[in-house]
């Protein structure tokens, strides 16, 4: 008989979480501290969704998610999990660029681009200090509809080397296009630029270990293994509600779910669409998800050091920067993440991992032949175009392997395999489910805002705020009429 | 309770929200953004706090009243009051 994940749980929780994203993990931690009993339900065999790494023989550990975020994680750290992992931030000052408009090392701050945008690209000061105090005073329930790409022409019209500087490092952030809302390119540039970019020093997987610990100190029941097959509803009322999960085919009770699933999956595959209506349905049908991502994973022998050439490289053979062609199958676009050993202290390895923004439709088209060919042609091209930094590095790797859109579905089961959530109408399908469906919260990537680390870890905060008011008015009545 | 109270109240929870910050000068008829290097997800802090320490519950509608120390006691004292 098959060994039982769900072995010793309760019948029932106030609040089960699908998924242990950083968003699922935050909100449950913030739940367990407001005094919920809180089940964590993961179907990988390993917490943090796509905040994740893997080891490979050799000695080689390699982060999945681009390591780089804005100082609020400091504080949000801080605030929703504990002292010890906010201060394990650090700063990475080495951010480059290199294509063919422009090479620049920079440490990827307002200060900074500032003086790039006026010194090196020559835009008047003036026009500069307004783009970074207007970008800061944006909220995202403005009412704005202009593009990011028709905002940069307000600006900085006909300069696509500024439009580049600007659009690509967040493209490879959150996957966001010239097409976007404007607001959300705003948001997340200004968090960034506020101090830089930022990671944890010890790697994704110290930081996994140490956010697991804090949930179980602060009493979250976590299982592993165990995927969600349904989200349990009852009619009470003439209104149906929430009442428990089916998981690993067995039902738990619950008064909440806090769904950090992909918000399509949440609604259209775990309730249902006989859950909604006809209109909540459509409205959930009609949201695009984003594009997805490709990596390659180098792991580079014990012994043999790197130079040192920046902590983010961002490079591309593009002649100007294009929406279209970065998710290009044949793109050459690609982010270099380089860790070196004070990444993880104590370690002396070096590993370097390539992100390349990408489609699913393109990779999923693929036979099981044309898809392995594929993923040796993103390996082969990618040590190409390192090679050019480091040029002896051929002889250096160890381990290689590359990972694509499919890769991202299997482990996450990400609607259409994304890497980066939903467009902007994510965020309110997300938001309006509670109303929708009583019980059912969801916090996950959706809208570019709610994307990405920071993005991820407030949204969990967000929602396990309406799930805790909402538990809090259920007891206040209940006891009212007891 | 008295609005002074209220205020004591309201000021531990931002001590624990914002150890760093100074909180010793807070003037009560300024903002706290202000004054204080406070966001918009410190303000949700606080709303949970209050129903967390407190059983006080503070509508959406309602969170602009929590913008300074001063608006905050006016409106939060009369809800302590209600509980007592």
């Amino acid at each position: 008989m098959a060994y039982d994940w769900l072995k010793g749980i309760e019948d029932h929780y106030d609040i089960v979480v699908i998924g242990s994203g950083l968003g699922g993990m935050t909100g449950a931690n913030v739940l367990a501290k407001c005094g919920h009993k809180v089940l964590l339900l993961e179907h990988h065999y390993q917490l943090g969704g796509l905040a994740t790494w893997f080891t490979r023989k050799g000695g080689h550990i390699f982060d999945i998610s681009l390591h780089g975020f804005p100082i609020g994680m400091i504080k949000s750290c801080r605030k929703y999990w504990s002292k010890d992992i906010a201060d394990s931030i650090v700063q990475l000052k080495g951010v480059r660029f290199i294509n063919p408009q422009f090479s620049i090392d920079t440490t990827f701050d307002r200060e900074d681009f500032t003086r790039l945008l006026v010194e090196k690209f020559r835009v008047a000061a003036e026009t500069v200090e307004r783009f970074f105090t207007d970008l800061r005073a944006m909220n995202f329930y403005d009412n704005n509809q202009e593009t990011t790409g028709q905002m940069f022409e307000r600006y900085f019209p006909g300069r696509d080397d500024v439009q580049r500087l600007l659009m690509e490092p967040i493209a490879y952030a959150n996957g966001s296009t010239l097409d976007d809302p404007a607001i959300t390119f705003g948001i997340v540039f200004s968090n960034f630029m506020s101090k830089g970019v930022y990671t944890f020093q010890g790697g994704s997987d110290v930081l996994i270990r140490k956010m697991t610990a804090e949930l179980k100190a602060n009493g979250v029941e976590i299982r592993k293994h165990v995927g969600v097959e349904k989200i349990l509803t009852e009619e009470r009322d003439g209104a149906r509600h929430v009442t428990g999960v089916v998981a690993n085919g067995r039902a738990i009770r619950c008064e909440a779910v806090l769904s950090n699933a992909n918000i399509k999956n949440t609604i259209l595959r775990l309730a249902g669409e006989e859950s909604f209506t006809p209109e909540f349905v459509a409205e959930t049908k009609a949201v695009r998800v984003n594009s997805s991502s490709c990596q390659v994973y180098l792991g580079i022998r014990k012994g043999e050091p790197l130079p040192h050439i920046g902590d983010l490289v961002f490079t591309s053979d593009e002649p100007v920067f294009s929406s279209e062609k970065l998710v290009d199958l044949h793109t050459t676009s690609r982010t270099f993440s380089l860790y070196y050993p004070d990444t993880r202290p104590g370690s002396d390895r070096y590993t370097v991992v390539v992100s390349i923004n990408a489609k699913y439709a393109d990779w999923n088209a693929l036979t099981p032949e044309q898809y392995d060919a594929e993923k040796q042609r993103l390996i082969s091209e990618s040590i190409a175009a390192l090679e050019k930094h480091i040029p002896d590095i051929r002889g250096k790797i160890e381990w290689m392997e590359a990972a694509t859109p499919r890769t991202i579905e299997r482990y996450t089961r990400h609607w259409a395999g994304t890497s980066f959530g939903t467009k902007f109408e994510g965020l309110k399908v997300s938001m309006d489910l509670p109303k929708q469906l009583p019980g059912l919260y969801h916090a996950g990537s959706v809208g570019i805002i709610m994307s990405g680390w920071l993005g991820t870890i407030n949204y969990g905060v967000i929602v396990a705020n309406q799930i805790d008011k909402a538990l809090a008015a259920k007891k206040r009545t209940a006891m009212a009429s007891a | 309770m008295t609005k002074d109270d209220c205020k004591k109240l309201v000021i531990d929870i931002i001590s624990d929200i914002a150890p760093d910050e100074d909180l010793s000068a807070i003037k009560p008829e300024i903002r706290l953004r202000d004054q204080l290097q406070l966001d918009s997800m410190d303000f949700l802090d606080i709303v949970m706090e209050l129903r967390k320490r407190h059983g006080i519950e503070v509508p959406e509608a309602d969170y602009s009243h929590l913008a300074s120390l001063e608006s905050c006691a006016e409106y939060l004292t009369p809800k302590f009051a209600a509980k007592a």
